[in-house]
């Protein structure tokens, strides 16, 4: 890997006249390689707005239960169906104060459809960092502080709903925040498992060729023309129905994490198989190196890169899955919530056509696929700095 | 060309093996066999059941025996065309699927000829005009046809329909057709719900294609061959079409092969949205009510169907690309 070799200038830096040129090829020929890959990543642009954008979800997944202001499983059937209700932000006078009207539910007798009015002569004012349902702080302070709640003597549940609520009155804001935590956490462990998998066969079959090579790459091809999604189906619905809905959610990501290496290990055996001739790495061997020290030490530093991008452009797959799992009622289920689990209650059309916000967790997923794959996209341009 | 052509066929047969390993131990995972299901059903309905009886039935089903005995016998039955009986419809399973495989498969192929007709075009265009409106525009699509799960597309679209149009997207025939026997009528009722589905399903295949048409045409593009054919005053349209785009094709075509097993398994998830009556509800149902004899046969079925749409596409790949036919790759 040269970093003796000059890039050309690029035409647009010989605007500053030939001294700033011979600066700026100093600073690149002496970079690092994690810093040039930081600078033309850098420039793109799209890629590091998707950056800003996971970093928000993954900020949100964190403190998931202080972003929510109502108990996301108090159930109340009789305010279900609640449309979405904004927060009002200036008083008549014009003056700053946001603050939300009580909703009154009235039956509609022709339509038997429940019509909620908000009553205009009360104003309850939304205070930031107020005290609502108890939760424990990222897992370790019992805390009831919110970003947003209702004065003492109110209840948010009964108050606030900026989404609306679902069938059983339960506040969609709140659970959809709790669910981008389930999302966009329990896809990892398959992902994590993906990468193991990947980089070990994938590694396997590049590194040392013949007959290892061809046994994976056929296996490979297998498990690239199965239709996975019956498949998946299949083995949740054979796990026993005794065990925890955790337990079952992960005997899932690891089923699917189980056919999703092979993107993964096809990727890792071709960078494999263009390194096994480099001239470093037959100097190594000829030094004495074991096969284990040149693929630790030689060969997957130069593959970091490429193997964060193929593992960022992992993740949506692992989210639509669970999303696609969840939906049909065979992959997390009730009482654990995510975007999947709550986008089973909008199955049938009819509910849709009477509560169409109960389609809202449709945003998230795709918005949280499209950064994960722009992000992917700029981190592989990146890998390879010295290319293109 | 044989040698290649009989590799793909191994393969196929390789892959149908395992995934009749897969659908067996799918039936076999539940806890209890099918004999003590059948018993239990039989206690309910008030019938005196003695532990011989039982163990003559597994006896005659084999089900004392090893589990590769039992695979073998299984197998043995799938073969000549005996998939088991359904327990929660009381039928043999080939009657339950009835005329769902050929539907299902009818849905798929034409998901795919749909991704094939939207996305080659486009893709074209795309690399001809690189960085014009349309280019832009074809792969903002393209994204978000990537990132948008298939059967969320179909709840989008049932409620678009429902809102604007006013009737029901849903399902492949009209109501009047549903049950009716099949007809002239009947067939042109289903041509006019097919597009919903096959523009569901095919949309995110169609990105991916798009992107891999467009990627290979402009590397195409830039060989001094079509530089050579313009010099020499050929027009753009023959210039590009004449030999780029047929290069341009061999990957695409070996892309189908890998898009099929995936619009057969949306194909599951979207038809429970869109209530189409194919496999997938029917495998969905089983599976919730723990009807394994008859989710297992789906499973092996959708199996055998892709395997043989993966081997077909391997055979349209050979037709087009003489590299494989005269045995150099």
């Amino acid at each position: 890997m040269g970093t003796s070799e000059r890039p050309p200038p690029r035409p647009g830096d010989t605007g500053g006249g030939n001294v700033a040129v011979l600066v700026e090829e100093d600073r690149i020929s002496v970079a690092p390689q994690w810093k040039l890959m930081w600078w033309r990543f850098r420039k793109h642009k799209v890629a590091v707005s998707a950056g800003f954008v996971i970093a928000a979800f993954y900020l949100v997944a964190l403190l998931a239960n202080f972003f929510a202001y109502s108990d996301p499983d108090d159930s109340r059937p009789a305010q279900s169906f609640i449309p979405p209700s904004p927060i009002q932000w200036f008083a008549e006078d014009g003056t700053f104060g946001p603050y939300v009207h009580p909703l009154v539910g009235e039956r509609d007798f022709e339509t038997f459809k429940k019509v909620w009015e908000a009553d205009e002569t009360v104003s309850i004012p939304i205070q930031l960092f107020a005290r609502g349902y108890e939760y424990k702080l990222l897992g370790l302070f019992d805390t009831d502080i919110h970003l947003i709640g209702v004065p003492e003597g109110y209840e948010s549940e009964s108050t606030i709903f900026l989404l609306g609520t679902d069938n059983f009155g339960r506040d969609i804001f709140s659970r959809l925040v709790l669910a981008t935590r389930t999302s966009l956490t329990i896809g990892l462990v398959g992902v994590f498992l993906s990468l193991v998998l990947g980089v070990t066969l994938g590694g396997i079959s590049g590194y040392y060729g013949g007959v290892p090579d061809s046994i994976i790459q056929r296996i490979i091809e297998i498990l690239r023309s199965v239709p996975v999604i019956p498949l998946w189906l299949g083995i949740a619905a054979a796990l026993p129905l005794t065990w925890s809905p955790t337990r079952i959610y992960f005997s899932i990501t690891i089923i699917i994490s189980l056919i999703g290496w092979t993107t993964l290990g096809r990727e890792v055996r071709g960078r494999f198989l263009q390194l096994r001739h480099e001239d470093f790495i037959m100097a190594a061997r000829l030094c004495g190196a074991r096969d284990g020290r040149i693929i630790r030490v030689h060969m997957v530093p130069l593959l970091t890169s490429h193997i964060i991008a193929a593992t960022t452009l992992a993740v949506p797959l692992m989210i639509i899955a669970e999303t696609s799992l969840s939906f049909l009622g065979l992959g997390l289920r009730p009482p654990a919530i995510s975007w999947g689990v709550m986008l089973q209650d909008a199955q049938n059309v009819q509910t849709v056509a009477q509560a169409i916000w109960m389609l809202i967790p449709v945003a998230p997923v795709i918005l949280a696929v499209l950064a994960f794959n722009f992000l992917g996209d700029g981190v592989r341009d990146a890998a390879d700095p010295y290319g293109g | 060309m044989w040698a290649y052509i009989l590799r793909r066929a191994a393969l196929g047969v390789l892959t149908l093996f395992v995934i009749s390993i897969i659908s067996f131990a799918i039936i076999q995972l539940p806890p209890g066999d099918f004999v003590s299901t059948a018993l239990a059903e039989l206690a309910e309905s008030g019938t005196e059941t003695a532990d011989e009886f039982a163990a003559q039935l597994r006896a005659e089903y084999g089900l004392d025996r090893h589990i590769v005995v039992q695979y073998g016998i299984w197998m043995g039955r799938v073969l000549q065309g005996d998939l088991g009986t359904s327990f929660f419809h009381q039928k043999p399973v080939l009657e339950v699927i009835g005329d769902r495989l050929p539907l299902s498969m009818l849905v798929s192929v034409s998901a795919l000829v749909f991704t094939l007709l939207i996305a080659i075009p486009i893709g074209i265009y795309s690399a001809v005009r690189q960085y014009s409106a349309g280019d832009h525009i074809a792969t903002f699509l393209g994204f978000l046809g990537l990132a948008t799960p298939n059967f969320l597309l179909a709840l989008v679209m049932l409620y678009a329909g429902f809102l604007w149009l006013d009737v029901s997207l849903a399902g492949l025939f009209s109501v009047e057709y549903a049950t009716a026997p099949w007809s002239l009528a009947k067939l042109g009722d289903l041509l006019v719900h097919l597009p919903i589905p096959a523009i569901v399903l095919g949309t995110a295949g169609a990105a991916q294609l798009i992107r891999i048409t467009r990627a290979n045409l402009l590397d195409e593009k830039r060989q001094p061959y079509v530089t050579t054919a313009r010099a020499k005053g050929l027009s753009n349209r023959r210039a590009i079409g004449k030999y780029p785009v047929r290069v341009a094709m061999n990957p695409v075509a070996s892309s189908v092969g890998l898009l099929f097993p995936n619009i057969v398994s949306g194909a599951v998830i979207v038809s429970v949205v869109l209530s189409l009556p194919t496999m997938g509800p029917v495998l969905l149902s089983s599976l919730l009510s723990q009807d394994m004899y008859l989710a297992g046969a789906i499973i092996l079925l959708l199996g055998a169907f892709t395997v043989l749409g993966v081997f077909l596409s391997d055979l349209a790949l050979m037709w087009l690309d003489p590299r494989i036919r005269h045995g150099n790759l």
